[in-house]
């Protein structure tokens, strides 16, 4: 890049450009409107955003990853396709927000969710170590602020703890980088591959590598970094766990496939040893930690959130398989995690959209609550069990596809006992979601002849998230899979 | 493709589901409608499976039919006989391209063994809408979840890819599990539909890993210059489709990687003396087998049949047992041979545990349910031991008696459930005498119990007698070599302790139609027993006439299933 070209500079930066102006209407609107307004500015952060998604498409970037801002920003197909799921789950988190009193009766949570978004979507792109802490944080203080917005104790011990896990997890990714420029005197994260790559210490770089993962950890919430997650997503108002479980997740994982892939590539020898064994044995001990104590701890939960919030920690730990997997160095293991990521935006939303009515209409997060659901709403009802669906990897729904990638890329990758565990966890799983749904078709429960209402804007938004997971386990998966795939070529060497 | 094609296979599948969705949407208090378009959708959904079982039938045997392409292929001689016998056998193909990044198709056709399956799926799917007519609480949810069911089972039999294979026997798992947890049997039913869940889908998703393991294989065979050089061969010869890739879960594409031996090289996972099949065979054939009810997996099977309410016992023991034997034949068998021929000299001992023990638990029960659940253990270690014969005489009895044991057990299932929906007792001493108030059931029962027996005659014995001939025949083939001591000619032996199995069936089956049918009627613990409705009689038509037809003329489905296991035979080099 010989000149400065600002318009295609501009362009790059296209939907975090629009988030920011979206943030300052936001503010205004926040202002200037009438109190009560919430529902407006609802929509119009939902409508925004929800059009944002479509500009990553608008301008294909090149085969190979490119680098702009000064070396600050990658943009390729990786990260346009993580991008679009972000901005698709600040939409959706806006419109599932709409009656809930806790969060979503404020105006001001519509513009903290915006700003968070843009943090996420910055992650996704990043391509320097500044960046990646500055994406990081603007997501990260967002979402202490939003975890403590309930008014009710709970709410603020939620906050506090997240911000005190989530500030630590921080720091000590902080202190990982310092290493890192230490060792190669760039904070760009080409630079440090190739600084690596001739390098000959190795200790520096292993507590580095071993930093990140941590930190990334936390944000990911994998076993043994968990501990924050079932209390500060119990705690915190609902719209605020489902968008902390999907879009901190997704972020983290875009960063974490572009940090390991090219930091930490396979052809990098420090003395005598593959750094790539190192780092997989790690993931893979993260993963099958994850998956199993995330089910073997959700199986008790009697609250549904918390459950989630277990079921959010197996997760992570599923999407793990597939970053163990990056070994063997073929596009299917990027893509299924891409793919994961999609579809589990979508899915989880799904989940937590339906709980927000319920808990609105009953007072209450509990499972037994959710009695009789499909004889208040079939909706409702329905729309929570395709999510559960997808969730335990059941066809028709999404899940299904996506898991069966991760589990391929693992088995592609000689990792076939990693796959077997996974699966065999899969079933644990399958036990804690079969339970809701048959509370909610089969049990009874007294109120069960209230009806209960579905609001405009969440048949709007659990109606999309049902017909995308649908079509994600059914018709449009060989779309979407490709589109990843296009993502994964653009930063593997050699394709 | 030469012009438009009626997709009967897709509409057997998907008019299932399309009246799921219907009636989940429904007023739940229009009963009636309810019931109409779940009996309408079963009735057109079996007429559909009718017109494919029979056009099936009818190209058998026709100049130029099946028979005689087989014959031809087997004499020409070629290195892939099977696979192109295997392919030209299908029928009603449907072929759409799904993922085919990954070689993934939506691909479903019918070959002479599904197509019998497939008509067993519609009769008992007719005959299950029938007998929960009168169920009262939350029908509407109940029969949704019971046509999910049933498009599952459908999808199972007639996917040609593998990834369409499990996706329909995943797809299978929730509405059951929902309908034991929330019509079944109110002491076991949450224990039990948790516990057959898990059982089953243990064994599926070792099997699907294996799968996905194999998939990387048979793709780097493909990948490698003779076997790209096959793969063209096998594309411009028409038997694999023109889009095909090195790496794909077709299972004709498979069943080729298989004939031509990349399933068998040594050296899977830098071990020595380790071959793909030898090491996955178990795995996926056990993995399979668990929900064909095969020793030790077996525990699931009576809990969860008990438990059920009766339409999805029915199901359940009629068809979707007979989901896992035929998917172990269909994955485990036909995909690697080789495996088979090292694994099933031991795995048949399993079957004949399954044969006896099954047997000799059922007689021991007190609870009627618990006696046909415990006889269908039984019955489907005869299957399993008819795939252990390796041979075609034996094999065939076993895809008989899958088709015979369904209609057979439904008929079971569906007597038990009138007899306790009129009694409230399923205590096999405290009933008695019921032929006076149900001589329709107590007939049907009869039947069922002679075919169990394998009396001539009846559908049972056209089933049992060829597998144990297979028993026979295999004897002096099959050798097991245990270390330092080697076993020949046991499978004579294992005959004669497993036709100990239909003697015992014999003595249980007559003790239960003797208690609960002859005997006393206690008119003062009974008094308001009538006979059954008019539907009930469908049912008992419906499942007791074809175990009659089959019996006399067994010619009606034992050429069809025959031709669907040449190429499987001929794979495990038993032609």
């Amino acid at each position: 890049m010989s000149e400065f070209d600002i318009a295609r500079n501009l362009l790059v930066v296209l939907p975090e450009l629009g988030l920011t102006i979206l943030a300052i209407v936001l503010l205004l609107m926040d202002s200037y409107l009438p109190k009560g307004s919430n529902r407006t500015i609802a929509y119009t952060a939902a409508i925004a955003m929800a059009a944002l998604a479509a500009t990553p498409l608008l301008f294909p970037p090149d085969e190979t990853s490119t680098l702009y801002w000064g070396g600050m920003i990658h943009y390729d197909w990786l990260s346009q396709i993580f991008k679009v799921m972000l901005l698709f789950a600040g939409s959706l988190t806006c419109l599932i927000a709409v009656k809930d009193h806790q969060a979503g009766k404020r105006g001001e949570f519509y513009l903290i969710i915006t700003i968070a978004t843009l943090g996420t979507s910055l992650m996704a792109g990043s391509a320097d170590l500044i960046m990646v802490f500055v994406a990081l944080e603007t997501l990260s203080i967002p979402l202490y602020v939003l975890a403590a917005f309930g008014k009710n104790t709970r709410s603020s011990e939620a906050g506090l703890k997240y911000f005190l896990y989530g500030s630590f997890a921080s720091g000590i990714l902080l202190y990982g980088f310092s290493f890192l420029y230490g060792f190669a005197g760039t904070t760009s994260l080409e630079g440090i591959a190739s600084a690596i790559a001739n390098g000959t210490e190795i200790v520096p770089i292993l507590a580095a590598l071993v930093m990140v993962l941590v930190g990334f950890g936390f944000k990911i919430s994998a076993v043994p970094f968990h501990m924050w997650t079932p209390d500060v997503y119990e705690g915190a108002p609902t719209p605020v766990t489902a968008f902390l479980s999907v879009a901190s997740k997704a972020g983290s994982f875009a960063l974490l496939i572009r940090f390991l892939l090219s930091v930490f590539p396979a052809d990098v020898i420090v003395a005598g040893q593959s750094i790539q064994t190192f780092w997989i044995n790690l993931v893979v001990v993260l993963a099958v930690l994850s998956m199993t104590l995330g089910n073997v701890l959700a199986l008790r939960q009697k609250n549904f959130k918390r459950m989630l919030a277990y079921s959010s920690i197996a997760q992570a730990g599923y999407t793990l398989v597939g970053v163990a997997a990056l070994q063997s160095n073929s596009d299917l293991a990027i893509a299924a995690i891409s793919f994961y990521m999609f579809m589990y935006i979508f899915t989880n939303l799904l989940a937590f959209g339906g709980l927000v009515l319920v808990s609105e209409a009953t007072g209450s997060d509990d499972i037994s609550n959710m009695a009789g659901l499909n004889r208040r709403n079939p909706w409702i009802a329905l729309a929570i069990t395709i999510g559960l669906l997808s969730l335990s990897g059941i066809p028709p729904a999404a899940g299904f596809f996506g898991k069966f990638f991760l589990f391929q890329a693992a088995v592609e990758a000689n990792l076939v006992l990693l796959a077997i565990i996974g699966v065999l966890n899969a079933i644990v799983a399958l036990y804690y979601y079969l339970v809701v749904i048959k509370v909610m078709y089969v049990d009874h429960h007294e109120d069960e002849d209230q009806p209960i209402a579905m609001p405009p804007a969440y048949a709007w938004a659990l109606g999309l998230a049902t017909v995308v997971v649908i079509l994600l386990g059914t018709i449009a998966v060989a779309p979407i899979f490709d589109w990843a795939r296009l993502g994964a070529q653009a930063i593997i060497p050699g394709f | 493709m030469e012009g438009f094609q009626f997709p009967i296979l897709s509409a057997i599948v998907f008019i299932p589901i399309f009246a799921a969705i219907i009636i989940l949407f429904m007023d739940s208090k229009s009963r009636d409608l309810i019931r109409g378009i779940a009996i309408t959708a079963a009735v057109v959904v079996l007429a559909l499976s009718a017109v494919v079982f029979f056009t099936y039938n009818s190209i058998i045997d026709e100049p130029g039919g099946i028979k005689d392409m087989q014959e031809q292929i087997l004499t020409s001689g070629s290195a892939t006989a099977s696979t192109e016998m295997y392919v030209k056998g299908m029928e009603y193909r449907e072929y759409l391209p799904w993922v085919s990044s990954l070689g993934i198709s939506y691909h479903v056709a019918v070959d002479g063994l599904s197509a019998p399956m497939i008509l067993l799926t519609g009769m008992v799917t007719v005959t299950g809408v029938l007998i929960s007519w009168n169920i009262q609480d939350r029908i509407r949810e109940f029969m949704a979840f019971f046509m999910l069911l049933v498009a599952g089972v459908y999808g199972v039999f007639i996917a040609v890819d593998l990834f369409v294979l499990f996706f329909f026997y995943e797809l299978a798992i929730f509405p059951m599990y929902l309908l034991i947890a929330g019509w079944g049997w109110v002491k076991l039913r949450e224990y039990a539909a948790m516990k057959l869940t898990l059982y089953i889908l243990i064994g599926s998703v070792v099997a699907l890993v294996g799968v996905m393991a194999m998939y990387f294989v048979s793709g780097n065979f493909f990948s490698s210059a003779a076997g790209a050089e096959q793969l063209a061969n096998a594309i411009s010869t028409g038997i694999l489709p023109a889009n095909s890739t090195a790496f794909s879960f077709n299972m004709q594409q498979l069943t080729l990687a298989a004939e031509l031996g990349a399933f068998g090289e040594l050296g899977y996972f830098g071990v020595e003396g380790l071959t793909f099949a030898s090491f996955w065979f178990p795995l996926i054939f056990m993995g399979f087998g668990i929900l064909a009810g095969l020793f030790p997996f077996h525990n699931w099977s009576p809990d969860g049949h008990v438990a059920a309410p009766t339409a999805v016992s029915m199901i359940h023991a009629g068809v979707l047992m007979k989901v896992g034997a035929y998917a172990a034949l269909r994955v485990a068998i036909q995909l690697m041979p080789s495996g088979a021929e090292i694994h099933m000299p031991w795995i048949v001992f399993l079957t004949v545990i399954n044969v006896v023990l099954g047997a000799f638990i059922a007689f021991r029960q007190r609870d009627f349910k618990y006696v046909i659940g415990y006889s269908s253990v039984s019955h489907m270690g005869l299957v399993s031991m008819g795939w252990a014969t390796m041979n075609l005489t034996g094999m065939t009895g076993a895809g008989l008696q899958m088709f015979s044991h369904g209609a057979m057990t439904a008929l079971f299932f569906g007597c038990v459930g009138m007899v306790y929906d009129r009694a409230h007792t399923r205590d096999i001493p405290s009933l008695g005498g019921f032929v006076k108030r149900m001589p329709w059931v107590a007939v049907a029962f009869a039947i069922g119990g002679l075919t169990s027996m394998g009396m001539p005659g009846f559908s049972g014995f056209i089933a049992e007698f060829p597998i144990f001939q297979g028993m026979w025949q295999a004897s002096d083939q099959i050798t097991l070599t245990l270390g330092s001591i080697e076993l020949s000619n046991y499978y004579s032996i294992l005959v004669i302790i497993s036709s100990l199995g239909i003697v015992i069936t014999a003595a249980y089956v007559l003790r239960v139609t003797g208690q609960v049918f002859f005997g006393e009627f206690d008119s003062q613990k009974y008094p308001d027993i009538g006979d059954i409705a008019i539907q009930d009689r469908v049912i008992l038509l419906l499942l007791g006439i074809p175990l009659i037809v089959l019996g006399l003329y067994p010619a009606i489905l034992a050429p069809m299933v025959q031709s669907g296991l040449v190429p499987v035979v001929n794979l495990l080099g038993g032609m």
